[in-house]
């Protein structure tokens, strides 16, 4: 595995599965009393985030505490990022700290990647722009996996606004690497021109989603309304909204969270025994924890450089 | 006695390049493989410079040196007329930070160019006619290459009132631009076409549709959609490429259209040109070599506008290049300050410089693989001058002295000796090039020499 994960393009199949190994030896130690590994015991991790997030920035955290690592979680209003300071200035403060990994999340394509070049830190990207959000298409790949065994064949519909969707981007370049057919599907206006040379075909209708094993919902946002990608809710959810008049029995429905209920999804959908969108949630701390252990201690270059340097 | 000094006529402008004095050239450059398409010349010649004139070409190895002369032994080196951009940013006045006329002018030289033309999108913009003498007075003290103004077409480039471009003329604008903006008003546009009538002037147009355009930081296809970044269609700009051309018919205006980037606006002006629109195109070296592929890095000295496209795209452009649909290259030189582009893509400046790689990218990328020819490429360099109204180099006794000497076996790897430019944000940057200009004269004046490489063939004759 490369020393940060930016891009699910930095993983092979192989390297996906052994993150997904790890992660259910953790998804273990998450099902025990005392939670806790010693694994990154002395060492420090940042977090920064640009941007407002719930599960992503707290499973980060409570990941790294399993870890055992000593955490730093940074937020953009409460750090001197409002005083004007550049992304390069607070990178190089914080790596003065000699953190062992920075988790970004910023509102911009490529910001994890510019942090890699300013930091020895590993760098985990968790959510840059539209652009990507591996540590999801992980934790959603590790969600099917479990479900289902293998993601071979799987037939994977993605519905909604895959314009504006990072984490459409990176599930569509993992599940396609773990061996599944991936539609993406959803009103023209927020399917983006060649969507198709990521691996995927574009659909305008869910007329076939009958077709798909999972049906992966993504979050519609009210702003599409007034930028006029979509004429009104009402019409969106007319057309597009996953729910039983367009599911057939045993079909997976997923969604990254926070679900709009009657908006993208319907409300019975959400908590219908297809749904694994509380597995997707809870998937995700042993998949962080799998992410930083890899990329701290798994990695053989990086154990024998640290053997070295003793 | 002062030596003599350049002056607008060796320039051989029509007056409106300024540059400061500097001493005329008495210079010998021997056995030089001589490229000037105009001049049917492709051939090994001695070329004799006298009070910054070409005085004589001769036969290799022919032309005794005259006392006093700089003898340039460049047998293996090739001699072309100097070459003419009719697009650069000079900063100035307001950004000096990123660039000014002596450190531009200084790039320009470095990168073979006997005069340049800045765009007035500047701080505050060149809209009225003092701004534009208090420019005009700066470059004829600063400027080590000949170099000319274009002005606003609208008042702060709003879009919204017509600048005194008769005044404007009157201080020494070469004509009209809202470059870096479109002039989204088709009515606005229509009287500026009208008004160039009385004024006289090219009015070169930045073609773009901000309602196409949106938020959007580059091309739109396959790999803006795989990087989640907000797409430039191409219809962007070849819709109001189309629509000026049909303007300029109908106003019988002369209008130029700045930094084509797409297929279909090659159509349209190929279209237009067809109708006997008196329209042309420029298109700049990293639009013909570079494609959108190189945006998945992520690095913003890909970010320009308009954005690197498809390589349909680039290669549609260079086919227009090669037919003279598209009639000059132009390096949109856009310096911009390290911290300025140091940010994620979204977030950064749109531009590239490019006057001291313009040559070198383009020799290496289509001339070196044979798909333009080298005499193709020194003409188009060379046109955007002419274009423009100022005046064409050649290579033929009586004109100025307006020479480039390249050595097109030595390659370098572009930034790793760092740039005659105030800002390093240039897309080539660690790139292997093929071709390095090693002397350059502009206006009957030395304005670039490399040391190292032209010390060891340059001799005094001692006699």
């Amino acid at each position: 595995m490369s020393r940060h994960l930016i891009s699910i393009d930095d993983l092979d199949r192989a390297g996906i599965e052994r993150i997904l190994d790890r992660a259910e030896s953790f998804a273990e130690v998450s099902g025990r009393e005392i939670k806790k590994v010693p694994a990154l015991r002395g060492r420090t991790i940042v977090n920064l985030f640009y941007e407002a997030s719930t599960r992503t920035s707290s499973s980060f955290e409570l990941a790294a505490k399993r870890l055992s690592a000593d955490v730093v979680s940074i937020r953009a209003a409460a750090s001197s990022v409002t005083k004007g300071e550049s992304l390069k200035d607070t990178v190089q403060t914080l790596s003065a700290y000699d953190p062992a990994a920075i988790v970004i999340r910023s509102p911009h394509a490529g910001a994890a990647q510019l942090v890699a070049r300013w930091t020895d830190a590993a760098v985990v990207n968790a959510g840059d722009g539209k652009h990507e959000h591996p540590t999801q298409a992980l934790l959603d790949v590790f969600t099917l996996r479990r479900r289902l065994g293998s993601l071979e064949g799987l037939k994977i519909w993605i519905v909604g606004d895959v314009t504006h969707s990072r984490v459409a981007r990176s599930d569509i370049l993992a599940f396609h690497r773990m061996g599944a057919e991936v539609t993406v599907a959803g009103p023209p206006t927020l399917l983006p021109r060649q969507i198709e040379a990521l691996g995927c075909t574009a659909e305008p209708t869910l007329a076939r989603l009958q077709e798909a094993d999972v049906v992966y919902v993504l979050r519609m946002q009210h702003e599409r309304m007034t930028d006029s990608f979509v004429p009104s809710l009402r019409e969106y959810a007319a057309r597009y909204q996953v729910g039983d008049h367009r599911l057939r029995p045993g079909q997976l429905v997923m969604h990254p969270g926070p679900v709009n209920r009657g908006v993208e999804l319907s409300a019975a959908a959400v908590d219908s025994p297809q749904a694994l969108i509380g597995a997707q949630v809870k998937a995700g701390v042993a998949v962080r924890m799998a992410v930083l252990y890899e990329l701290l201690v798994g990695s053989p270059s990086l154990v024998a450089a640290a053997v070295a340097a003793v | 006695m002062s030596p003599p000094t350049t002056t607008p006529d060796a320039a051989g402008s029509t007056g409106r390049l300024y540059a400061a004095p500097r001493p005329l050239a008495e210079m010998l450059i021997r056995q030089a493989h001589v490229v000037d398409p105009r001049a049917g010349l492709d051939e090994a010649r001695d070329v004799l410079v006298r009070d910054g004139r070409i005085a004589e070409l001769g036969a290799p190895g022919a032309l005794p040196g005259p006392d006093g002369a700089t003898v340039v032994e460049a047998r293996g080196r090739h001699l072309l007329p100097a070459f003419v951009d009719p697009h650069v940013h000079l900063r100035t006045p307001g950004q000096e930070y990123k660039e000014d006329i002596a450190t531009g002018t200084a790039a320009a030289a470095a990168g073979g160019y006997c005069a340049i033309v800045a765009m007035p999108n500047t701080s505050p913009t060149v809209d009225t006619a003092p701004v534009l003498s208090a420019l005009v007075a700066r470059a004829s003290a600063e400027a080590r290459v000949p170099t000319g103004f274009l002005a606003a077409i609208t008042r702060g480039l709003a879009g919204e009132e017509l600048t005194e471009m008769a005044e404007l003329r009157d201080a020494g604008a070469i004509g009209f631009t809202d470059d870096g903006k479109p002039v989204v008003s088709a009515g606005m546009l229509r009287k500026a076409l009208r008004y160039q009538r009385l004024a006289g002037g090219i009015v070169a147009l930045h073609e773009e549709d901000p309602a196409l355009s949106g938020d959007g930081v580059m091309h739109e296809g396959a790999m803006s959609a795989r990087l989640g970044m907000a797409g430039i269609p191409s219809v962007s700009e070849s819709t109001m490429v189309a629509r000026d051309a049909a303007l300029a018919r109908y106003e019988d205006a002369r209008v130029h259209f700045q930094h084509l980037s797409c297929a279909e606006s090659v159509e349209a002006l190929q279209h237009a040109k067809a109708q006997g629109v008196r329209v042309s195109g420029e298109a700049s070296p990293h639009h013909l070599t570079l494609t959108d592929a190189e945006v998945q890095s992520l690095d913003s000295r890909f970010k320009m506008n308009p954005p690197l496209r498809s390589e349909a795209d680039r290669r549609a452009l260079v086919e227009a290049l090669r037919s003279g649909v598209i009639d000059c290259v132009a390096t949109d030189h856009a310096p911009h300050a390290v911290h300025e582009k140091e940010v994620p893509f979204e977030e950064a400046p749109m531009g590239t410089t490019g006057l001291e790689t313009a040559f070198a990218a383009l020799y290496t990328e289509l001339v070196l693989p044979g798909i333009l020819g080298l005499d193709v490429l020194v003409e188009r360099m060379t046109a955007g001058g002419g274009l423009y109204g100022l005046f064409t180099p050649r290579i033929a006794p009586g004109e100025p002295a307006n020479l480039t000497l390249v050595d097109l076996d030595s390659t370098w790897v572009v930034g790793e000796d760092g740039y005659a430019s105030r800002s390093t944000n240039c897309c080539f940057n660690g790139r292997r090039l093929h071709g390095r200009v090693l002397l350059t004269l502009a206006g009957g004046a030395v304005v670039h020499q490399r040391p190292m490489l032209v010390a060891a063939p340059v001799r005094e004759l001692a006699r």
